[in-house]
């Protein structure tokens, strides 16, 4: 995702240009044909372990990355393919991963969960519900440590956010006022569990006012509010004040992992965000509205991210399996 | 009466112990509502409401420490861990405080709460999900470790975890969950926590093992048979307190012993059964003892996972090498 000069301006606070805005259309269309192909190939067996898909969620790590500059660190739970995509990394590499080859990010050793670049600034992929906060505490004290003005972005789920290690981290980075600010992506269930249910309390965003970490509520999925709040609050990060947390209102359309017995929550529900909070529909028919762009460049966008896929499942099908010498390597460096 | 899964068995127990006791509560992420992942809680929010049948928050530090404190009230709280891979916060709660209540209030205060949790590989499902941590339970003093390998056995072996006065991590093999059908009378019968299973006799080599493994075990020492060669297969089901006797008979009748484990080798339960076998056996011994166990790296992707479970192969080229030894 390459950012102009103009786009940089844009950042301080003013409007999308139209060239950003098709942007966010491309990177969230990409994520969701990703993610769908995805789907698909579980569904075919391709893909072993876990899948988790990010599908309705996708202006908010797209919002996110429009108001970031290059350099900032993200880290992620296992709701992460997102993330990856948005971050820049190549498609091939995040679904040959997912189906376990030698060409995946992780040499197909990792899987769906765990995939990082350094050079994208993608810390990963965790597993583990929560673990992945003080990790990025540590991200942001590094960067505070080597005073580079960059910020992580720490995401976690709604889910996460009743684990102690979270309060552990927000104590430390406003103790220390790190350049962190923490993404909290609400889309209303952990797992099988509603938020009502499991947070007593239920505005996620006001979770660090103990330590005095400023909090705001966003339309997750509305990616001109995700990167207008976004920008906000990373400058905030970025000025020295430390962190801030973002609570993102999103959804997720499909089940928690491949598996989910969908008990907890009604079709009608689903169908009603879908109809009428779909990110990228919103954002299609405000591009059409005011004339960002007609139909038929838009056709050329759905085109263009059509191929990406395809080019990516066929990579991820055809590259080979890791070799089983593979299995003792990357545990302790070889004298 | 129709067989049932082990999934089903461990439901089953559940179901008869809190229709006894109405001092058991079931708590954990998921169970209630949806029945848990792998529906083995399935139905008891239904039959026994909100009360007894609780989904807590994502926080398995708390949910630990918050047995503790209702089994020191009096309640045999019994909570699920999704994945093993999630049993590690937990750590802190067991070692530090439900393993060392008895002895620490010397005998005022007891835990008697059992934590379930399913446990091993090959179900490609990679790391956090498929590992095999029985071997760091099995070293905290005051725990009990058991495993079950079959659905009567599951159902058994549960119900005296819930029953016994003192913490058992509990770990359920998940590729046995919907694997083997047996029957199992409902009847409230418990199993021993302190005994060791001769699940198959034979005289001329002992193979021991627990949990899921046993599949794999079983058919090498069938395969042996073929041979000629008559295998006693052990399952170990209670780890702590390891039931030596068992193993020290058999071994004392065949001479050749090959443990068999998922967890990686270095320091799993393997050892611990070898040096029994080193201190209390080694003149009944006509071979070295070998282990057959998963290798010291993490429980990898589903296209290696196949080479780090130790498969039936390996097992039967283990027992080769002990049978051949002279």
């Amino acid at each position: 995702m390459a950012k102009s000069a103009q786009s940089r301006a844009a950042k301080s606070g003013g409007d999308s240009t139209p060239e950003e805005i098709l942007t966010y259309y491309r990177d969230m269309l990409l994520i969701r044909r990703f993610e769908e192909k995805a789907g698909q190939l579980y569904g075919m067996g391709l893909i072993g372990g876990f899948c988790h898909l990010y599908i309705g969620q996708e202006a908010v790590v797209v919002g996110m990355q429009a108001a970031a500059e290059q350099g900032d660190t993200v880290i992620t739970s296992y709701r992460d393919h997102g993330h990856m995509l948005a971050c820049g990394m190549d498609a091939k590499g995040v679904m040959a991963e997912l189906t376990g080859r030698r060409g995946g990010y992780s040499k197909g050793k990792g899987g769906s969960m765990h995939m990082f670049s350094r050079e994208k600034g993608f810390y990963g992929g965790h597993g583990i519900v929560g673990s992945q906060v003080p990790l990025g505490t540590g991200l942001g004290f590094a960067h505070s440590y080597r005073e580079d003005g960059k910020v992580t972005m720490c995401y976690l789920g709604d889910g996460a956010i009743n684990q102690g290690q979270v309060y552990e981290s927000f104590n430390m980075a406003a103790l220390w006022k790190l350049p962190v600010v923490y993404v909290i992506e609400n889309n209303k269930y952990a797992m099988g569990t509603s938020v009502q249910r499991s947070s007593a309390g239920t505005e996620l965003y006001k979770r660090g006012v103990a330590y005095g970490i400023p909090g705001e509520r966003v339309d997750g999925m509305d990616v001109m509010s995700v990167r207008k709040t976004g920008a906000a609050a990373l400058a905030h990060a970025r000025e020295g004040k430390g962190p801030f947390i973002l609570e993102m209102m999103t959804y997720r359309y499909r089940g928690h992992s491949m598996s989910d017995p969908a008990k907890y929550r009604s079709k009608e529900e689903v169908a009603k965000m879908r109809q009428e909070h779909d990110p990228i529909d919103r954002l299609r028919e405000y591009i059409l509205s005011n004339k960002v762009a007609d139909e038929a460049k838009l056709k050329d966008i759905d085109r263009e991210i059509k191929d990406i896929v395809s080019a990516a499942t066929e990579f991820a099908q055809q590259s080979p399996e890791p070799d089983p010498s593979e299995l003792w390597t990357d545990v302790l460096l070889e004298a | 009466m129709s067989e049932i899964t082990l999934v089903q068995a461990i439901n089953r127990a559940l179901t008869r112990a809190m229709r006894d006791d109405p001092t058991v509560v079931v708590l954990g992420e998921d169970v209630a509502k949806d029945g848990g992942v792998f529906r083995a809680t399935e139905g008891l929010l239904a039959e026994f409401g909100e009360g007894r049948v609780i989904d807590t928050p994502l926080a398995e530090g708390a949910i630990a420490g918050l047995c503790v404190g209702l089994a020191a009230q009096g309640f045999r709280p019994v909570a699920e861990i999704q994945f093993t891979g999630f049993i590690y916060p937990i750590i802190d709660q067991m070692m530090n405080h439900a393993s060392r209540i008895r002895t620490r209030t010397r005998g005022r205060l007891t835990c008697p709460m059992v934590l379930r949790s399913p446990c091993g590989g090959g179900i490609r499902a990679v790391e956090h999900h498929s590992e095999s941590p029985e071997a760091i339970f099995a070293h905290m003093p005051g725990l009990r470790v058991v495993i079950p390998s079959s659905p009567a056995r599951a159902y058994g072996l549960l119900l005296a975890a819930i029953h016994d006065p003192d913490p058992v991590v509990f770990l359920e093999p998940t590729r046995l969950y919907r694997a083997i059908k047996e029957e199992v009378p409902d009847d409230g019968a418990s199993l021993p926590l302190d005994r060791a299973f001769v699940v198959r006799e034979g005289s001329d080599l002992t193979l021991v093992t627990w949990g899921a493994m046993l599949k794999e075990t079983m058919a090498t020492g069938e395969r042996l048979a073929a041979g000629g060669v008559s295998a006693e297969v052990i399952d170990l089901a209670t780890l702590k307190p390891l039931d030596s006797e068992t193993v020290l008979r058999s071994v004392a009748k065949t001479g050749r012993c090959v443990i068999i484990h998922e967890a990686p080798r270095t320091a799993g339960f393997g050892a611990e059964v070898a040096a029994r076998i080193a201190e209390h056996g080694l003149l009944s011994l006509l071979a070295p003892i070998e282990r057959v166990a998963g290798f010291d790296t993490v429980m990898p992707l589903l296209r290696l996972e196949q080479h780090y479970m130790p498969e039936e192969q390996r097992i039967l080229a283990a027992a080769r090498r002990v049978l051949a030894f002279r």
